[in-house]
């Protein structure tokens, strides 16, 4: 960034700036990647808490046997509703909330690459968020399942528009999960300070930078296999087609190369907060930093190669049955060193049991529970037994749950008062820590019991006397609890926004770039670019390291005064997302709106391209 | 197109559109992969014609040729691999735009319009010849709808030529800059990623070319 005066415009742009952040407007038309961050976060938390009702709703109907609160049908839209958006209307936008608030924080930099399409991904989001979640409220929300296997899902056997909506929005999704990570691709290669070479970036950004590369490679691969769903459906081609010739595992296959390492997409981005949070609170450097690195990217790299373990049942014989079971074996070992790892930093450490600390410890307990459990049905003539029951549901929810939730739980508590300038209630988080695992942990440990009584996942409602009464109504009960679990840290979260104690710029004593900075950050984050010597500058660092801090702690100084350029506020980004979403809701309402939405889009992203980024600097 | 980040610092002295272009590039490579895998797999699974290279009998008893013209086909891929060299020259010319032109051929070579139109009008060839085919392919009985070869064909081409389609309307924005204000080497990043998705996009026809014309 350019620190040269600019004595001309200065004046006007600032003003200009100040006028334009202030009050609804300013948020729609906002380009910092923190405020968008914050965005991220209060949709994804509200997105959450849609998705944990639709949850309490399922857990409400197989409290006891034979419960009818739901008809079959609003229960299959409930469960995947529920699934699609934790998955991509919640966790994945968490840790976008991260993603844009932390990473150019901890690399040093005064925004990502590109603001504007930073914005523009955080639109088509919401956009796409409301256009797959509304159709409940009409009784014809997507009710394939989150995986949504065709040929089930093709028009011959789902003619509803329950599907349509599904295959559009996630197409929808998909536009903004993309247009994100091409951005912080970008940014962390090309804007990191001086010195933060790649072996001292944050463990946070170095798990995230390993996710953009997951989501740019496999959600190209979601985009075809719907593509094909969305022509089979709209315009009468065969690729689903058994009867045609067509292959009723093709979908299976595209959607599990792009599903399994959509599963570390969710977990590793937890994953890096909890490298920032264990360190922190042990006030010790991550044990073994190279190794985690090296972890995170063979659990990458692996990732793209254990799709099929979705699929044993479907019969692949000895050759593919054994290549995928050894694979998902071997990917426990990286993810095995990362638990010994956190612990191994844990040692010896001087431990601090705050809130954050506590959920990180959880995530490591828990997400250890759930991995164990995965690497059981990483044996087919196991996972045969297994598949499609209720033990796979309790798997997952101890590594989405006990996993990414956790992570992202230890990450706000952290990371709020950077957010907000104010600490979140400790008590209050401690109540919400304990309920929230006793909650957790009776929701979803029964069901694996229930699972090998051989309950089934999705069914709507089940006779008595197969054994599973009781393992449902703890499960029940547990998901209660879970819900004033969330209240109460719904309450801190608002409370502590408005009234909580003053944190300060480092509040926990962090060694990382991003607490070198006033709380909450000035717009332009650094007064100056910081010059980094390690992996926790305010730790280890020498004399360079110390002077950027000192020089970057200073409050109050505006852009302004420190003739720093930043970005104008536009309001195209949202309008070319807009237009986005009219041009595929088109498909469903009415075909004139395909040919408006792209009309809107077009113009509206040509006049974004021909319009400068900010301010022209001397 | 968008402003530029010139002046501002970067870790690798790169623009941040380059390495940005890139990673879209990577990221399109799966896009293409998982549709000529999806042909590849179907190809011989189609239980009625036309088929690419076989003789196909109607159940009416008339018997067609196969579908796929070689020849034709092979005129436009020649077309659009010519269309890369247009870029090349068209990316030198805005590169140079500040050299003294002293001879006449400096002066063709040095013409950015020039070569920014003959790849827009070589790419919009390729289109025509496209249009061409899919017109006579649905006039001999092959449309989306007919069968697997059918809906794998056409959504894999149709992908390949709306990617061309979106590089023309982006050569032509070029040009609109070109002939308001001149590009030049200041330009030259932007008109550098444009060729590199252009340059993208032919390459990924060599590989439809191969697999799903020429290999039978």
């Amino acid at each position: 960034m350019a620190t040269t005066a600019v004595p001309a415009h200065a004046a006007h742009i600032n003003e200009h700036a100040f006028d334009e952040q202030s009050g609804i407007w300013g948020w729609l038309t906002t380009v910092d990647h923190k405020r968008i961050g914050v965005l991220y976060l209060f949709t994804a938390l509200a997105f959450f808490i849609i998705g944990g009702l639709e949850a309490e709703i399922i857990r409400l109907q197989l409290q006891g046997p034979n419960g009818h609160i739901v008809s079959a049908e609003l229960y299959n839209q409930l469960f995947t509703m529920h699934g699609t958006t934790m998955i991509f209307l919640a966790v994945m936008p968490l840790s976008a909330a991260f993603f844009n608030f932390l990473i150019p924080l901890q690399i040093g930099a005064r925004d990502v690459a590109f603001p504007r399409l930073n914005a523009f991904s955080y639109w088509v989001y919401v956009f796409g968020g409301i256009f797959i979640t509304l159709p409940i409220l009409f009784n014809v929300a997507p009710n394939g399942g989150w995986f949504g296997y065709a040929p089930l899902t093709t028009k011959l056997f789902a003619p509803g528009l329950n599907i349509d909506f599904w295959v559009i929005g996630l197409q929808i999704l998909g536009v903004s999960s993309l247009a994100a990570a091409f951005n912080f691709i970008t940014t962390i290669i090309n804007l990191r300070a001086p010195g933060m070479s790649l072996m001292r970036m944050p463990m946070f950004t170095w798990m995230s930078f390993i996710v953009q590369f997951m989501l740019i490679l496999a959600f190209p691969v979601i985009t075809i296999a719907l593509v094909f769903l969305l022509l089979d459906r709209f315009f009468g081609t065969q690729f689903y087609e058994t009867a045609a010739g067509a292959d009723p595992l093709l979908w299976q296959h595209l959607f599990w190369i792009f599903g399994h390492p959509e599963v570390y997409i969710l977990i590793l981005p937890a994953f890096g907060l909890v490298s920032e949070v264990l360190p922190t609170f042990s006030r010790k450097p991550l044990f073994g930093y190279p190794v985690m690195v090296y972890s995170g990217m063979l659990i990458g790299v692996l990732g793209f190669g254990v799709w099929a373990h979705h699929m044993f049942a479907v019969g692949l014989g000895p050759i593919g049955d054994s290549v995928f079971s050894l694979v998902t074996m071997l990917i426990a070992i990286p993810t095995g060193v990362k638990i010994f790892n956190w612990i191994a930093t844990m040692v010896q450490g001087q431990l601090r049991f705050t809130t954050s600390m506590m959920f990180g410890i959880g995530l490591i307990a828990l997400f250890t529970i759930g991995g164990i459990s995965g690497v059981m049905h990483s044996s087919p003539p196991a996972d045969l037994q297994q598949t499609d029951t209720y033990f796979i549901v309790a798997h997952i929810h101890y590594v989405l749950f006990g996993g990414s939730i956790m992570g992202i739980f230890a990450g706000i508590y952290l990371y709020f008062p950077k957010i907000t300038g104010r600490l979140m209630d400790e008590k209050l988080g401690k109540i919400h820590f304990w309920i929230n695992f006793v909650g957790m942990n009776l929701t979803f440990f029964p069901m694996h019991f229930s699972g090998m009584l051989g309950m089934p996942r999705r069914i709507y409602t089940y006779d008595s006397g197969q054994g599973w009464d009781t393992f449902n109504l703890m499960s029940s009960i547990g998901a209660y609890i879970l819900a004033v679990a969330t209240l109460i840290f719904a309450y801190n979260f608002l409370k502590s926004r408005k009234r909580g104690e003053i944190a300060g710029s480092n509040p926990w004593g962090a060694g990382t770039l991003e607490w070198t900075i006033p709380s909450p950050p000035p717009e332009y984050n650094f007064a100056v670019l910081p010059t980094v010597t390690s992996r926790y500058p305010l730790w280890e660092g020498d004399e360079r390291d110390a002077e950027s801090a000192r020089i970057n702690s200073q409050e109050g100084k505006t852009a302004e005064d420190l003739h720093i350029v930043m970005p104008y506020n536009t309001i195209k980004p949202a309008i070319v997302a807009g237009g986005l979403v009219i041009m595929f809701s088109g498909l469903i309402f009415a075909k004139a709106l395909i040919f408006l939405g792209a009309a809107l889009m077009v113009t509206s992203l040509y006049s974004w391209l021909l319009s400068p980024l900010e301010p022209e600097h001397h | 197109m968008s402003a530029p980040t010139a002046g501002h610092y970067t870790a690798t002295g790169l623009d941040s559109r380059k390495i940005a272009i890139w990673a879209f590039i990577g990221s399109e490579c799966m896009l293409f992969v998982s549709l000529i895998s999806t042909y590849l797999i179907y190809k011989g699974r189609s239980v009625v014609g036309p088929y690419p290279h076989e003789v196909w009998v109607s159940p009416s008893g008339e018997h067609f040729k196969p579908i796929l013209n070689i020849p034709v086909t092979s005129a436009s891929t020649f077309v659009l691999l010519m269309s890369s060299l247009f870029m090349v020259l068209a990316l030198a010319a805005v590169q140079n735009k500040d050299l003294p032109k002293r001879t006449r051929g400096d002066r063709i070579l040095g013409s950015s319009k020039l070569w920014l139109w003959a790849t827009a009008a070589a790419g919009t060839t390729f289109l025509g010849f496209q249009a061409f085919e899919f017109t006579s392919f649905v006039h001999e009985g092959l449309t989306i709808r007919t069968n697997l070869f059918g809906s794998s064909f056409f959504t894999l081409t149709g992908f390949h030529g709306a990617h061309v389609t979106a590089g023309v309307i982006w050569l032509l924005t070029l040009l609109a800059i070109d002939y308001r204000r001149g590009l030049g080497p200041k330009d030259a990043l932007n008109v550098d990623i444009a060729a590199l998705y252009w340059h993208f996009v032919d390459v990924v026809w060599i590989a439809i070319f191969t697999l799903v014309y020429l290999i039978k």
